[in-house]
C-alpha cells in the first residue's frame, strides 16, 4: 500500500471529524432560522456559554463570583466539590433551556413581525451580551474541559488498538485518529438522528415544522408560537453544548471558541440556510474539502495556512454557481 | 326566573356576539369603524364586501390572529358564548372551539397533506383515538385528500389546498370555522363543490360557520344570513333570502340591474346619498 495513498485517507478521516463540528454549529443556525427567519449571530457565542458553564458546573466555580466579592467583600471561588460528568451536562441543559426561554421572552417575543435585518442585529446584541455574561459569570482563563471516563481515554478499553490493528491489516498502514473524535463523530451522528425523528415524528416536531413553513397557519390552528420558539432555541442550546464539548475536549474552553461560527458561514452557504442535511453534508465537505486541500495542495505548493480561507472561497464559488446551496429547499410554487 | 332562562337562552342562540368593534393597525390605519354582527348558533352567517372592506380584519379581530399583524381591537367587544375574546390569544380560542381558515389557505407547504391534517389537531387533548377518528372523518367529506394524503401540500392543486385548509380546521374538532374567502382562485364547479362540502359539515356536525365572500351571489345561496360591509362598516344586514331579493344587493354586488348597468357617477351619488341617509 502506497504511504502517500494511506496519509491522504488519514487526512481525509481528520477533515470528517472536523467537518462534524462545523456540521453541529451550522445544524444550530439552520434550526432556529428555519423556525422563526432569525440569522443567529449568536451561535457561536452560545457554544461557548455551553462549555463555559459545563466546566464551571463541573469545577464547582461559584457562578458570578468576582461580582458576588466585589459586592459583599467576601472571598468565594469555590464551592468544593467535583460534579460528574453527566448530572453537570444535564444542568448544563437545563441552563441552556433557561437560556432559550430568556431570550424569547425578554428579546424576540417582543420583536414578532419585525424586519430581519431588526431580528438579525438583535442576535448580535445578544452575542456580545451573552459573551459578557459568560465572562462575568465564570471567568474568562482558558479552562480545560475533561468529559471522558478517564484522561484521554474516551473509548471503551481496547478499541483504540483494535483500530489501529485493522487499519493495519487493510492497508498496511496504522491510522492515527483522536479517539476523542470517533466519540465525537457517534455523538453527532446520534444527535441528528435524534432531532431528525423528533422534527419527523412527534407532534412537537410536526408543529415545528409547520410554524417554519407558515407562522401564521401555525398559529390559526392554536399552536403556540412563544412556545415552538422556545423549544427551537433549546434544541438550537443543546447542539451548541454538544459543539462547545466537542471543541472544548480538543482545544481548551477559551473565548476563540465563539469563532467557530465564522467556520459555520460557508457550510451555510455551501448547504443551503434551511436544510439539515445540508448543514450536515455541507459541514463534511468544507471539513474534508479544507483538510486534503492543505495537505495535497496548500503546504507543497502554496506555503501552508490555506485552511483559513478555502472555506470561504468554495462557498464564493457555490455562492456564484448555485445560490441556493446544495439542498437549499426548493421554492414551491403556488399551482 | 322564567325570564332569566329565557335571556339565557337567547345568549346561546348566537354564538358569536361582535360588538361595536374598531381595529386599529400598526396603531395608526384605522381599518374597522364600528362593526357589528351576530352569529347564531348552527348557521352559515356571510360577511359580503368588496376587496378592503374589512372581511379578513373582521374574522383575524375574532380569532385573535391581529396581533400578529400589528393590529388591534382598540373599541367594542367580541364576545363567544358570552366570554370575551378579543384580548385572547389564537390558541385558547382555538380551544374554546373558534377556528379560522385563512384566506389564501395557508397549508404548511412541506407537510403532506395528512401531516397538515393532524397539524390542525395540535391543541386536542382528548386521545389518539379520537383525533384518528376524525381524521376519518375529514377523508370522508374529502375523499381526494385521501389519496393525496402522502404528498406534500405545496405540490397539490389550489382545490386540494382548500380543501386541506378546511380539513385542517376540523381536526380541532370545532364549533365554529370563520372560513375565509374559500372561493378565491378556484373554477366555478370546484366553489359549487366546496360550498356543498360546508354545507353538509355544518348540517351534520353542526359547525356554526362565519364565511367572508367576494363571491356575494355563492354565498348568499348557501348563507342563512349576510352582512355587508364596506370600508368597515356594516352597510347591510339581513336573511340571505332577502339580500338576494334586495335591489341595492343586486345592483352593486350580484352584477344586474333592471335599468341596466348605472354609470359610475350615479353609483358615486348613490353611494354619497346612502351615506348621509346612514
Ligand atoms: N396588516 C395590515 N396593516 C395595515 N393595513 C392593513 C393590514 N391588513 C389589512 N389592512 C388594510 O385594511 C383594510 C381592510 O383589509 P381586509 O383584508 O380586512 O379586507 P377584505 O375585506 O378582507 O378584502 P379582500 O376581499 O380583498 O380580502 C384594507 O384597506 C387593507 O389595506
Ligand atoms: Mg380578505
Amino acid at each position: 500500500m502506497n504511504e502517500q495513498l494511506a496519509f491522504t485517507i488519514e487526512v481525509f478521516l481528520n477533515g470528517l471529524m472536523a467537518g462534524v463540528l462545523y456540521a453541529l454549529v451550522a445544524l444550530g443556525f439552520v434550526l432556529i432560522y428555519k423556525a422563526s427567519g432569525i440569522f443567529n449571530y449568536a451561535q457561536g457565542v452560545m457554544a461557548l456559554f455551553a462549555a463555559m458553564t459545563l466546566v464551571g458546573i463541573q469545577n464547582g466555580q461559584v457562578p458570578f463570583a468576582h461580582l458576588i466579592n466585589a459586592i459583599f467583600g467576601t472571598d468565594v471561588h469555590k464551592f468544593g466539590w467535583h460534579v460528574h460528568s453527566f448530572a453537570a451536562i444535564l444542568l448544563t441543559v437545563i441552563v441552556m433551556i433557561a437560556l432559550a426561554w430568556m431570550v424569547q421572552q425578554f428579546v424576540f417575543k417582543h420583536l414578532v413581525g419585525q424586519e430581519p435585518i431588526i431580528l438579525f442585529m438583535a442576535t448580535i446584541g445578544l452575542a456580545y451580551f451573552l459573551e459578557g455574561v459568560a465572562d462575568l459569570m465564570w471567568g474568562s482563563e482558558l479552562k480545560a474541559l475533561n468529559v471522558c471516563a478517564s484522561e484521554g481515554n474516551c473509548l471503551p478499553q481496547g478499541m483504540n488498538v483494535w483500530l489501529e490493528g485493522t487499519t493495519y491489516e487493510a492497508l498496511g498502514y496504522g491510522f492515527f485518529i483522536d479517539n476523542l473524535d470517533i466519540v465525537a463523530s457517534i455523538v453527532a451522528a446520534v444527535l441528528v438522528a435524534g432531532l431528525v425523528i423528533f422534527a419527523q415524528y412527534t407532534k412537537q416536531g410536526r408543529a415545528m415544522r409547520a410554524v417554519a413553513d407558515d407562522h401564521q397557519a401555525a398559529l390559526s390552528v392554536g399552536v403556540s408560537l412563544n412556545f415552538i420558539w422556545v423549544l427551537v432555541w433549546s434544541l438550537a442550546g443543546f447542539v451548541a453544548l454538544v459543539a462547545g464539548i466537542m471543541w472544548g475536549a480538543k482545544s481548551g474552553v477559551q473565548f476563540s471558541l465563539s469563532l467557530i461560527a465564522l467556520k459555520a458561514l460557508p457550510v451555510l452557504m455551501l448547504g443551503g440556510f434551511t436544510s439539515i442535511p445540508g448543514a450536515i453534508i455541507g459541514g463534511l465537505i468544507i471539513g474534508v474539502g479544507e483538510k486534503l486541500f492543505e495537505f495535497l495542495i496548500g503546504a507543497p505548493f502554496l506555503g501552508g495556512a490555506t485552511e483559513n480561507w478555502f472555506a470561504y472561497m468554495l462557498a464564493l464559488v457555490f455562492l456564484v454557481f448555485r445560490p441556493q446551496g446544495l439542498f437549499g429547499e426548493k421554492i414551491i410554487e403556488r399551482v | 326566573m322564567l325570564d332569566d332562562a329565557k335571556q339565557a337562552d337567547a345568549q346561546v342562540d348566537n354564538v358569536l356576539e361582535v360588538n361595536n368593534i374598531e381595529v386599529i393597525y400598526n396603531h395608526v390605519i384605522l381599518v374597522l369603524k364600528g362593526v357589528s354582527l351576530n352569529v347564531p348558533k348552527g348557521g352559515i352567517t356571510a360577511l359580503l364586501g368588496g376587496n378592503g372592506a374589512g372581511k379578513t380584519t373582521t374574522l383575524k379581530a375574532i380569532s385573535g390572529l391581529l396581533a400578529s399583524e400589528r393590529g388591534e381591537v382598540t373599541k367594542g367587544s367580541i364576545k363567544y358564548r358570552g366570554q370575551d375574546i378579543q384580548h385572547a390569544d389564537p390558541a385558547e380560542t382555538v380551544k374554546q372551539g373558534v377556528v379560522q381558515v385563512m384566506e389564501g389557505r395557508h397549508c404548511f407547504e412541506h407537510l403532506t397533506i395528512e401531516e397538515n391534517l393532524m397539524t390542525g389537531a395540535y391543541t386536542r387533548t382528548d386521545g389518539n383515538a379520537a383525533i384518528a377518528a376524525d381524521l376519518e372523518l375529514v377523508y370522508n367529506y374529502f375523499p381526494r385528500l385521501k389519496e393525496r394524503r402522502k404528498s406534500q401540500a405545496g405540490y397539490t392543486s389550489g382545490g386540494e389546498q382548500q380543501m386541506c385548509a378546511v380539513g385542517r380546521a376540523l381536526m380541532s374538532k370545532p364549533e365554529t370555522i370563520l372560513l375565509d374567502e374559500p372561493s378565491m382562485g378556484l373554477a366555478p364547479q370546484l366553489v359549487e363543490q366546496i360550498f356543498d362540502i360546508v354545507k353538509s359539515i355544518n348540517e351534520q356536525e353542526g359547525v356554526t360557520f362565519l364565511l367572508a365572500e367576494q363571491n356575494t351571489n355563492v354565498a348568499l345561496r348557501f348563507a342563512h344570513y349576510g352582512y355587508i360591509l364596506e370600508s368597515g362598516r356594516v352597510v347591510m344586514d339581513g336573511p340571505a333570502k332577502d339580500l338576494r331579493e334586495n335591489q341595492d344587493v343586486k345592483e352593486f354586488y350580484l352584477g344586474m340591474s333592471d335599468e341596466g348597468r348605472k354609470s359610475f357617477r350615479d353609483v358615486r351619488s348613490y353611494r354619497r346619498r346612502k351615506r348621509w341617509l346612514s
